[in-house]
């Protein structure tokens, strides 16, 4: 049977089959205090006049809805750019960390911690902790800290502690657990600010509540520029599934817009060196929920790579193996050199330098079979700035 | 009455002790174990090692990843206590670790093997209270397996009492915040009104204290607020360099208990 909504999961956090709160008794306390109050909370005209005063003036939402031309004549279809790398700090990140900063005052929260991938959601929870006058502490790979150093940077000029998380492939997964210990062992005063939509329920639910404000944005942004707030395409890319979620969740129930997912295939689906985690993901459990995750028989759970460091996470949000298992998203799987290719693409023409991650959704849109007639939203989700060093490494196959 | 239960009608106070299959050599399992129970280890739980140990420290993340590497897994892990209740027969056995590799095995099939080779009880401290009573305790119950389930300093009273129905073993008292191997020692002193509260409850089940206890004195003063104490990665790092790791431990157990 086709459930009525997509958007909402069940009362503990359940997807279908996938959600839930996988956690250790130390997290009880503090997800259930989150769990019992987040609704309120986000409900809250108070806290709304805010998020909505703050998106507005801090992080300069709304971000445009852009047509690119030269990029739709190419490949012969109506493409829109929604800009989210124009937000304050680069990306969609921001969103969220906005969101939960606001959650985590009004929890009593004086300090905050967070992990992060390609940095981004480290640079903009560091953001809002300074704006705030909150302590902040990111974990981030050792890998990561190497390959997005200007981030570890931009994290300490905001006033962030960078802990690096050297257990294991010293990437997002890792610095994940290594938050999660932080949490456990400070239970009272700490509030995490997971960056996806993964984690314990609530955090898919309140993390994808509170990327909905892109979704949200581009229904009415279209309705101006094509006359009808639904497209035929939604295309963005997905590690763990944040800017995904956002840019599908208005969408969701709305069967005639097809939700295109992009995940990174990194060297190639069957090269053993990728984070294609709807094609070789099971069901199991990883960081407090139940998702498709790479793994091994054994349930040990297996080193993803992907060279955008905002991509290569072992699962995906339990909203995402959802849309998967019903089939209401299609999932694509873009390699690194493809990427690398969308760069430039982008770049030259429309004069837009799009992040790593973001590039994956761009080097999907010759798979789409979209029309001439037809319209393709891609959600940019970042801006390029940070993976310069990488793009000058790799220049040999963007040039 | 089980194993464990046995194991509380002894007089005087308990030592469980933790280690990690596969530790620090594959084969390193039935040896351990036959140490500890001789060296007078009361009760003894074996760590399932995972990748992702998110409730425990560096000491026992590190332990993990070797027996990983030394090819441990449920499949071996049962082989080799196949005959375990030959060589050890009274001391109650727990196996400790997190539900993704046990799903992954199957619980059916996890908790039969583990009843055959003559487990006694489980911890798996990511199983939610809800999923065990929903899709576990069944299973659990048809083999004789006893859940053991944490307790913290935050965990409300009514969730204890819970808790305290939910088995007939011990209850696991966490002595404060962080994961296994942490500097609670000395807040084991400091959470004396969080112990005194849980024993003002005249719970059913008797009561164990873990995490941050590392020798005879941090032992000691754990076994003032409960019936015993649990210790893992104390005894981990005692392995640290020993040629004999058995002889090892239990000269750890002697250090602690003598």
């Amino acid at each position: 049977m086709t459930p009525t909504t997509y958007k909402e999961p069940t009362a503990r956090g359940y997807y279908g089959q996938f959600g839930g709160a996988f956690i250790p008794e130390m997290l009880y306390p503090n997800v259930e205090e989150l769990r019992s109050t987040y609704l309120t909370i986000l409900a809250d005209p108070e806290f709304q006049r805010e998020y909505q005063q703050l998106l507005r003036d801090f992080v300069g939402r709304p971000t445009p809805l852009f047509e690119a031309k030269r990029l739709s004549k190419k490949y012969n279809t109506r493409i829109f750019l929604k800009r989210e790398d124009l937000c304050h700090t680069g990306a969609h990140k921001v969103n969220n960390t906005v969101g939960q900063i606001l959650l985590a005052q009004r929890l009593g929260k004086t300090r905050i911690i967070a992990e992060t991938g390609a940095g981004q959601h480290g640079v903009a929870t560091a953001t809002v902790c300074a704006l705030m006058g909150m302590e902040c502490i990111v974990y981030m790979g050792s890998v990561d800290m190497e390959r997005q150093r200007p981030n570890v940077e931009r994290m300490r000029l905001l006033g962030a502690e960078v802990r690096p998380a050297t257990s294991g492939s010293q990437t997002l997964k890792d610095a994940t657990n290594e938050a999660i210990r932080d949490w456990i062992s400070n239970p009272v005063d700490t509030h995490y600010i997971i960056g996806s939509v993964v984690g314990p329920h609530p955090y898919p639910d309140l993390v994808a509540r509170l990327q909905a404000i892109i979704s949200e944005e581009m229904r009415k942004q279209l309705l101006e520029k094509t006359g009808s707030e639904l497209p035929q395409y939604v295309v963005a890319c997905v590690g763990g599934g944040s800017n995904a979620a956002g840019a599908f969740y208005h969408f969701l129930d709305e069967p005639s817009v097809k939700l295109v997912a992009v995940e990174a295939a990194g060297h190639g689906i069957t090269s053993g060196h990728s984070a294609a985690t709807s094609v070789l993901g099971k069901p199991g459990i990883i960081h407090g929920s139940r998702t498709l995750l790479m793994q091994d028989e054994d349930g040990q759970i297996t080193e993803p790579y992907s060279l955008s460091a905002g991509l290569d996470y072992p699962g995906i949000g339990p909203l995402h193996a959802y849309l998967a298992a019903e089939g209401r998203a299609q999932f694509i799987s873009i390699e690194d050199e493809q990427a690398l290719r969308a760069v430039a693409e982008c770049s030259r023409l429309e004069g837009i330098i799009p992040a790593l991650e973001t590039a994956h959704a761009l080097a999907a849109l010759g798979q789409l079979g979209a029309g001439p007639d037809d319209v393709v939203v891609i959600n940019l989700s970042g801006r390029g700035d940070k993976d310069l060093e990488t793009y000058m490494k790799y220049a040999d196959t963007i040039h | 009455m089980n194993r464990i239960q046995q194991a509380f009608e002894k007089e005087g106070k308990l030592l469980n002790i933790y280690f990690t299959a596969g530790y620090p050599a594959l084969d390193s399992t039935v040896p351990m174990l036959k140490a500890l129970s001789k060296a007078g280890a009361d009760l003894i739980e074996i760590g399932m090692p995972f990748s992702d140990p998110l409730a425990d420290g560096p000491v026992i993340q590190q332990s993990s990843t070797v027996a990983l590497q030394n090819g441990m897994n449920m499949r071996v892990l049962f082989t080799q206590l196949k005959d375990i209740r030959q060589e050890v027969p009274e001391t109650p056995i727990l196996l400790m670790g997190y539900l993704n590799p046990v799903m992954q095995f199957g619980v059916e099939n996890f908790c039969r093997e583990a009843a055959a080779a003559g487990v006694d009880g489980v911890i798996l401290p990511d199983l939610p209270l809800d999923d065990y009573v929903d899709e576990y305790q069944e299973t659990f119950r048809r083999y004789n397996l006893k859940p053991v389930f944490l307790i913290t300093p935050q965990t409300a009273e009514a969730r204890i009492r819970r808790i305290d129905e939910l088995t007939d073993s011990f209850l696991y008292l966490v002595s404060g915040p962080g994961t296994t191997g942490g500097a609670n020692t000395q807040a084991v002193g400091v959470q004396e009104a969080y112990f005194q509260r849980i024993e003002a409850m005249q719970l059913r089940n008797p009561r164990l204290i873990g995490f941050g206890i590392a020798d005879k004195a941090s032992f000691q003063q754990a076994c003032q607020y409960a019936e015993g104490a649990i210790i893992g990665s104390a005894l981990i790092k005692a392995l640290d360099g020993a040629d004999d790791a058995p002889a090892a431990a239990a000269r750890f157990v002697s250090s602690v208990l003598n």
